[in-house]
């Protein structure tokens, strides 16, 4: 009975669309906000795809557990015996990576618990945006930086250091990660309910410990996260590390010494022109898809450590 | 409209004889310019239970943080006059608010324990005074949690998270958390109106318990609760101190008109 169509809009002046118009107008709006959510999902299952796809095709020539065991990386270097270790690469990627997380997650954690629990508003809102500007700096010059500036600075402390070194591009890279830390830690501690706070103060803590023993762990699900990108990002970043880390890809656990990461070596080989379908065009697939697999598994341990050490408030 | 010219000024005053633990003396508190206790005076009796009343909005739970320094917490805060804490003037300059805070307790409206084990949270307000063995540790937590009326219920679950606890039982665990550092005085503003009727007898009787330890001043919206168990009564309205006394007598026959009217449910 209510099925009959309104003849007119129940205000005057105005008159209701059809409502086969109407249905299909609203019909579109939604399909276009789920294609919207779909595409991200869609464009991860692609590069998926690609990299397993050209990944098998190089897993056909090479051992997997070669691929895995092998200490020596000269897919292109050498002609007549080339090896496809990919060791030498994660060696140089862990040792930039955890370089630039030893930089990154002290100071971005204190900053943001500067931000959070001490700052006046006037000094946080000349710090932030500024802060914010160093995630914003390209790549490329926090490169020259790291090769330009750091890299000598430090050689008149440590002599022996070379001009190509994994130290020097984790240093700067560590810099580019701050803002990261801070800002997504500096969320979490704002989220902290105030009332805890209160508590935490009326015990007799001082402001210190209010944020050190209260509000930082209350917040660690969301400040183990910002970690987990932090780290991500140190895994992933590519033009530091090929402009000052050097490109030679050798077993590395001194960050004094000049490594090549995983993905300074894909930035190489996609520089050369080397032929599609090519053992060596495929190499970079793999080293694609190891990145891929720290990056999820990077992930998947953050999600359960921050469900381990949630603080349910 | 209150007549400023009728209403005389109040005598607030206890007994001779009567200890007092704090006393708050021609107190003046102001957010920013706006001006909210005005020349509030209240003795806090030594190990009694003093009530503080008075419709919402009359400055009761302003005047009971003065008596921790709650107020510095946020900036453009300011109090005129004196809060007595025995010879200490705890609003004093020279008073650091954490040693005030390290001799007064505070539990707060609704129960907010730390997100952290129920052990851990009788323990922070230790942990935070200093290193400390860990048999002692263990030795203050056991007894706050008995004096809190809570240790039987959570003897062996103490390293569950607090939330696991229910409403009631997690106000009692922020009381003990105020009672382990052994405080001279507890600040409470109104701890049962988040609780239900049970959790809140429960904390009455915890209450009345706890009086002969230590000097307790509760904030309460309820009448009721005042004249159940508290020794002494104050009620203040519009940000002053109207009247002030023994709670039988001033429940049976109060000397201000305003209270009467508060305490016959005309206002409030």
């Amino acid at each position: 009975m209510i099925d009959k169509p309104l003849e007119r809009s129940v205000l005057p002046h105005t008159k209701l669309p059809a409502r086969f118009w109407r249905k299909l107008g609203e019909r579109l709006i939604v399909s276009v906000l789920f294609l919207a959510g779909l595409s991200s999902v869609a464009t991860m299952a692609a590069i998926v795809l690609l990299l397993l796809w050209e990944s098998l095709e190089f897993f056909r020539v090479v051992s997997f557990w070669e691929f895995i065991t092998s200490t020596e990386w000269t897919p292109i270097l050498s002609r007549d015996n080339p090896q496809y270790g990919i060791l030498p690469l994660l060696s140089g990627t862990l040792v930039s990576a955890g370089v630039a997380l030893l930089v990154s997650i002290p100071i971005g954690t204190v900053a943001a618990m500067y931000l959070s629990e001490f700052a006046l508003p006037r000094v946080r809102d000349f710090i932030k945006p500024i802060l914010e500007i160093l995630a914003g700096v390209p790549t490329v010059v926090y490169g020259y930086f790291a090769l330009l500036v750091v890299t000598p600075a430090l050689q008149t402390i440590l002599p022996d250091l070379g001009t190509f070194n994994l130290l020097s591009a984790g240093m700067v890279m560590g810099v580019m990660i701050v803002p990261f830390v801070s800002s997504i830690s500096e969320d979490a501690m704002q989220a902290v309910p105030s009332n805890l706070r209160e508590a935490a103060h009326a015990s007799g803590s001082t402001r210190f410990q209010v944020a050190w023993r209260v509000v930082y762990p209350a917040a660690i699900s969301g400040i183990s996260s910002a970690y987990i990108l932090a780290a991500s990002r140190a895994v992933g970043e590519t033009m530091i590390v090929s402009i000052a880390a050097g490109g030679l890809p050798q077993m590395v656990w001194n960050p004094m010494e000049q490594g090549a990461t995983i993905t300074a070596f894909i930035v190489q080989v996609a520089k050369g022109d080397l032929p599609r379908g090519t053992l060596e065009y495929q190499t970079i697939f793999a080293a694609g898809l190891t990145l891929i697999v720290i990056t999820l598994a990077l992930n998947i341990i953050g999600h359960f450590l921050a469900k381990r050490y949630r603080e349910i408030y | 409209m209150v007549d400023e010219s009728q209403t005389s000024e109040p005598v607030i005053a206890v007994k001779s004889g009567v200890e007092l633990k704090a006393q708050a003396k021609d107190l003046n508190f102001f957010y920013g310019d706006n001006r909210v206790l005005k020349n509030v005076n209240l003795p806090v009796p030594d190990r009694k239970v003093t009530a503080l009343i008075g419709p919402s909005g009359c400055g009761k739970t302003t005047l009971l943080r003065c008596f921790n320094r709650m107020h510095d917490l946020y900036p453009g805060n300011r109090y005129e006059g004196e809060i007595r804490l025995d010879a200490l003037n705890i609003l004093s300059r020279q008073v650091d608010p954490i040693e005030v805070r390290m001799r007064v307790g505070m539990v707060f409206q609704r129960p907010n324990p730390f997100p952290k084990s129920i052990y851990e949270n009788v323990a922070y307000s230790l942990r935070v005074r200093g290193r400390i063995r860990r048999s002692i540790l263990d030795e203050y937590v056991e007894g706050a949690l008995t004096r809190a009326a809570l240790w039987s219920e959570v003897k062996d679950r103490l390293q569950e998270p607090a939330f696991t606890l229910s409403g009631g039982q997690q106000q009692r665990l922020c009381i003990a958390r105020a009672l382990v550092s052994e405080p001279e005085l507890l600040l409470l503003d109104e701890p049962t109106s988040a609780l239900d009727p049970i959790a809140t007898d429960s904390i009455e009787n915890l209450l009345n318990e706890l009086k002969s330890q230590v000097s307790i001043l509760i904030v309460t919206h309820s009448m009721q609760q005042a004249a159940r168990f508290s020794d002494y009564t104050a009620f203040m309205y519009l940000g002053k101190m109207l009247e002030f006394g023994n709670t039988t007598n001033l429940f049976a026959k109060p000397t201000n008109p305003k209270t009467e009217d508060y305490l016959s449910g005309r206002v409030g």
